[in-house]
Formats: structure tokens, sequence, C-alpha cells
């Protein structure tokens, strides 16, 4: 009965409370986009009213357009994340399969081996990696991010795949076997396929940093053909911070595609999170 | 299996992609730059100088004003993550486990929105919203009386480092409340209800039953945060730049490493002192990590259900 009575009233706080703090969460976000879209005289005389008829102008995109080189930014990020998000599943899926599913000297080291980059930052090893890709020449090129990334990646991928590769029932990787299906097959044609809604939260998880990166494009990969979206976006930012059409519209043009993708996948990292933060 | 005797060259197969990447990319890097701490550069080449760099990191004016400096900026740093981010992530958590609460999953993803963005543009969208130029904040304060209060917090050494963490708080408040919702979510119901037959409801139930259940989580969380924290960087350097400025106010290690490995105007980069610097954030986040693992996880029951 109390339980009754006390109920609307403990809900409407709830609520209260989430959507203050999901107006503090999307406020930011929503004046930069709604400005971008407005005239300069109009962001700074009503910087929270929507673009009207008279305040609506494109002058910032057409600035970024005419200035930037954001395509190809975007394509270098897009080639960069496509590729160490490649990587990162298959290694990471294979080294995961052999620590799942065989038993074999070693097997629990090298699972502590793998785990230890997802407490230590490689950040830490900037000095040194540097060095090595000025010494192998690949400074300036996306393959030493791509390489980077991919090992940036592995620890927790191989973690969380190991993990739901255990619950892969042996029926089915037994009945492959005496079909005469190669361990190889078996991995590619039957565990693969299984293991594909925990590749899908991976994917997310490795694919938010590498894409918001700026570190190690700033100090790998400066160099104007090799510029990432983030780095790109960061050097425009700073080179015309005075003009503030162009500077909310590029910073809306960085939002929105991570923007799409996250309302698209949302679900599934969310779902990601929830599942793998119980063990 | 053990019938066969023979080399299973297969798991090798499976193993050796990933742990080549790993070893070659991120393990083998680690190590040499610790090593490289040892070296000094010479006009010929490196000598070995042993544990001289750290010397001259702690205990040499020039060098150690600005190393203590960044380690208390960063402290303060994660102190604010600890007592701001993660009680708000937990009061939200709690909110949103509620049963029968309507549009939760609409808080959810909306909440975790900024955590998606990047740190260039949460640095410089809170940049202009802050600035007295633009006036949003003002115009926000005047609102609710309060534009009193304003000032350039990014721009006032008082007051800039505390303003980013708040920005940083804001940006990953996602992460912990996730977390803790799903620990919440995992809490069986029998729990629950006997705490309900016994008359223990609404916040009573969450102090004395729930929270109890999740120290755990709010364990991994604060180590998460602790390592996030220590190794940070995009976000000041984004807003403030290499020179974390107003003078240094908002230096941290993440920042302080960059300067002296890279050099900035007219100091040229040091590598054998950025290898120091990186050795001495090592050494930080082992010291955390090992201190999680050993005295505090050790100590947190875990209920198994």
């Amino acid at each position: 009965m109390s339980r009754t009575r006390h109920f609307p009233a403990r809900a409407f706080a709830a609520h209260a409370v989430l959507i203050v703090w999901t107006l503090i969460a999307l406020f930011p976000v929503f004046v930069t986009v709604v400005n971008s879209f407005k005239s300069k005289r109009a962001i700074f005389t009503q910087p929270l009213a929507l673009p009207g008829p008279e305040t609506f102008d494109l002058v910032g995109y057409q600035t970024v357009a005419a200035q930037g080189d954001f395509v190809a930014y975007f394509q270098n990020s897009l080639v960069v994340t496509c590729l160490s998000l490649f990587f990162v599943l298959l290694f990471g899926a294979m080294a995961a399969f052999a620590l799942s599913e065989y038993r074999f000297r070693g097997n629990m080291l090298m699972g502590l081996y793998l785990a230890l980059g997802i407490m230590i930052p490689i950040r830490l090893g900037t000095v040194a990696i540097l060095q090595m890709m000025v010494a192998t020449g690949l400074v300036n090129t996306l393959a030493a991010l791509i390489l980077v990334y991919t090992a940036q990646g592995l620890p927790l991928a191989v973690f969380i795949l190991s993990e739901f590769m255990r619950s892969v029932s042996d029926d089915l990787k037994n009945a492959g076997r005496i079909d005469g299906l190669s361990e190889y097959r078996i991995f590619f044609q039957l565990v693969l396929p299984l293991v594909r809604p925990a590749m899908a939260t991976v994917a997310v998880f490795t694919m938010i940093p590498i894409w918001n990166d700026l570190w190690f494009p700033l100090i790998l990969a400066p160099s104007e053909a090799t510029k990432t979206i983030t780095l790109g976006s960061q050097v425009f930012l700073g080179q015309f911070v005075s003009n503030w059409n162009a500077v909310l519209a590029a910073l809306s043009l960085a939002i929105l595609p991570v923007l799409v993708l996250y309302l698209i996948f949302s679900r599934q990292l969310i779902r990601g999170i929830t599942a793998g933060a119980v063990k | 299996m053990a019938r066969r005797p023979a080399i299973r060259w297969h798991i090798a197969v499976f193993l050796a992609p990933a742990v080549l990447v790993y070893s070659a990319i991120m393990i083998l890097p680690l190590f040499s730059t610790l090593n490289l701490s040892l070296f000094t550069a010479t006009d010929g080449g490196t000598a070995f100088v042993g544990l001289q760099n750290f010397r001259t990191l702690f205990g040499d004016p020039r060098w150690s004003s600005a190393f203590w400096n960044a380690l208390g900026n960063n402290l303060w740093f994660f102190a604010v993550h600890m007592l701001v981010q993660n009680p708000i992530g937990i009061l939200l958590a709690a909110l949103l486990s509620q049963p029968a609460l309507r549009f939760s999953a609409f808080y959810r993803t909306a909440i975790f929105i900024p955590t998606i963005l990047s740190f260039v543009v949460v640095g410089f969208i809170w940049k202009l919203i802050l600035s007295p130029l633009w006036g949003i904040a003002p115009d926000l304060l005047d609102m609710v009386g309060l534009k009193s209060l304003f000032a350039p917090w990014l721009g006032r050494e008082e007051y800039a480092l505390t303003t980013l963490a708040l920005i940083s708080v804001w940006q990953f408040v996602g992460i912990p409340m996730m977390l803790i919702y799903a620990a919440l979510l995992s809490i069986p119901d029998d729990i629950i209800e006997a705490a309900e037959m016994d008359g223990i409801t609404g916040w009573s139930q969450f102090w004395r039953i729930k929270l109890p259940l999740i120290l755990p989580a709010i364990g991994i969380i604060s180590i998460l945060t602790f390592v996030g924290n220590f190794n940070a960087f995009d976000l000041i350097y984004v807003s403030q730049g290499a020179l974390a400025g107003p003078n240094f106010a908002t230096d941290i290690l993440g920042t302080f490493l960059y300067r002296t490995f890279f050099g900035f105007q007219l100091q040229l980069g040091d590598p054998h002192m950025g290898a120091t610097i990186a050795t001495a954030m090592f050494g930080i986040i082992l010291i955390g990590v090992c201190s999680y693992l050993f005295l505090i996880q050790r100590r947190l029951r875990r209920y198994q259900f």
C-alpha cells in the first residue's frame, strides 16, 4: 500500500533529476549545432534561438568547404579506423580462440601477458614508438597509426572475446572435428559466426577511442596528407579561432557522423557495457 | 587432445599475429622507453647515466617544480573526478535502475552522448560556451539570477584546472553510470524482495542493501578513472594548448610529457627526459593499479549469486 502511494512522488523526483542531467548533457551539443546554421550577428545576439528565415546562414559551412581538406581528413580517419578495427577483430578473435579452446603450457601466462595492456596505456611507450617509426620510415604514414591502434585495441578484444568463446558449445566443435574439419575451418566457419554479437560489441568499444584520438596522429602522422579528422579539425579550429561561423560549422561536422553512428549502434553498445561489466 | 604429442602448430598460428603486433608495438616500446630514461644525449651519441635523469626530474629546481606542479594538478584532476563524476554516475544509475521507470532507454542514450565525442569537439564547445565573448554562460547564469558569479573560468589560474576537470566529468559521467547500472541490474530479485519483506525500501534499501553489493563495480570504476586521468592529455592540449596555461595552472603529466618530449617555443625536445617522465607516469599508474589489486580488491567481498 505504502509503495503505491509514494510511487508517483518518487518517480517524479527521479524524472526531474534525469531530465536535468539530460539537458546538461545535450545542451552544449545543441547550442553548437543550432548556431552553426546562423549568421554571425545572430550567433551573438540570440545564441539560444533556433535559426529562423532571417538568421539562417550557411557561411560557416562554406568556409569549411573552401578552406579545410575535410573530405581527405575524413577519408584518412575512415581508412585508419576500419583497417585497425579489422585487424583488432581478426587477430583478437584468433588469439582469443587459441586461449579459450586449447590447453597448452603457458596458456594462463599468455592470457595475463595480453591482458596487461588493458591497464597500462600504450601512450607511455610513445618516445620509443616514435623512434621505431622513424627508423622504419613509417612516420607520416597511415600504416603507423594502424599498427599502433591495432596493438592498442588487442588486449581488451582478446579479453572480451575469450570470455564469449568459452560459452560456445564443445559438441559443435567436436562434431566439426569428427567431420574432418581442420582447426582453422572450425574457427572461421563454426565459431566466428557464433560470436558475431560479441564482435560487434568489441568493434564499438575499439572504434570510438581510435576515431577520437589526437595524441598519435599529432605525433606520428601530422603531415597534411595523413591528418585524421580529429587532428584536422583541431588544427582548423586553431587557425579559425575568431571565425565563429567556421568554428561552429566544423564542430557540427565533426559531431554529426559520430552521433549518427552512435544512434544506430547505441543499443549494441549499451548491451555490451551492461553484459561485460557484471563479471 | 593429449594422445597427440605432436606440436600443435595451429595454436601458434592463431596466437602469432596478436602476440607479434602487441609485443612489437606495445610491450617492446614500453620497455625501451623505460630503458631510454637511463641514458642521456651527449655530443656523439648517448651515455648511460643510471638514475641521474630521475634525480634531475625530482630534485633539480628547473625540472622538479614543473614536475611536482603537474603531479599536484593531476591529483586534483583525479580528485574532482572521484568526488563529482562517480557520485553523479551512481546517482543516475540508481535512478535509472528503478523498475517501471519510463523513458529509461532514452535517458541512457542521451546521457552517454558526450562520452562518444572527441576531446577536440568537447574542449572547443566548452571554450565557446564559457567564453565571455559569446555570453552564453553569463546569460544562462542571469536566468537563475547568478550572473555575478560568472568569471572567465578557463582564463583564471585559480579556476582553470577545476573547470577543465568538470568538463571532463561532464563528458565521461556516462561510463560510471553504465557500469553501476549494469551492476545494479545484476542484483537478484530475491535479495530485493527479502529486503522489502523486512521493510527496507527506497533510499535505505539503496544504502544498506544495494550499495554494498555494487562496491566491486565502484572499485573498477575508480581504477579506470585513475588510469584515464593520469594518462590524460587531449582535453588540456585542445583547450589550453601545449603550455597548459594560464601560467601552467592546468599542466598535468600528459601535457608535461608532450612538451618535454617535443619541445615548445625555444626549448628543444628531449627524448631522454621525455622517457623519464613517461617512466614516472608508468610507476604512478603501476602503484595505483597494484594497490587497487592487492589492497582494495582483496578486501571487497565478492557476492556469488
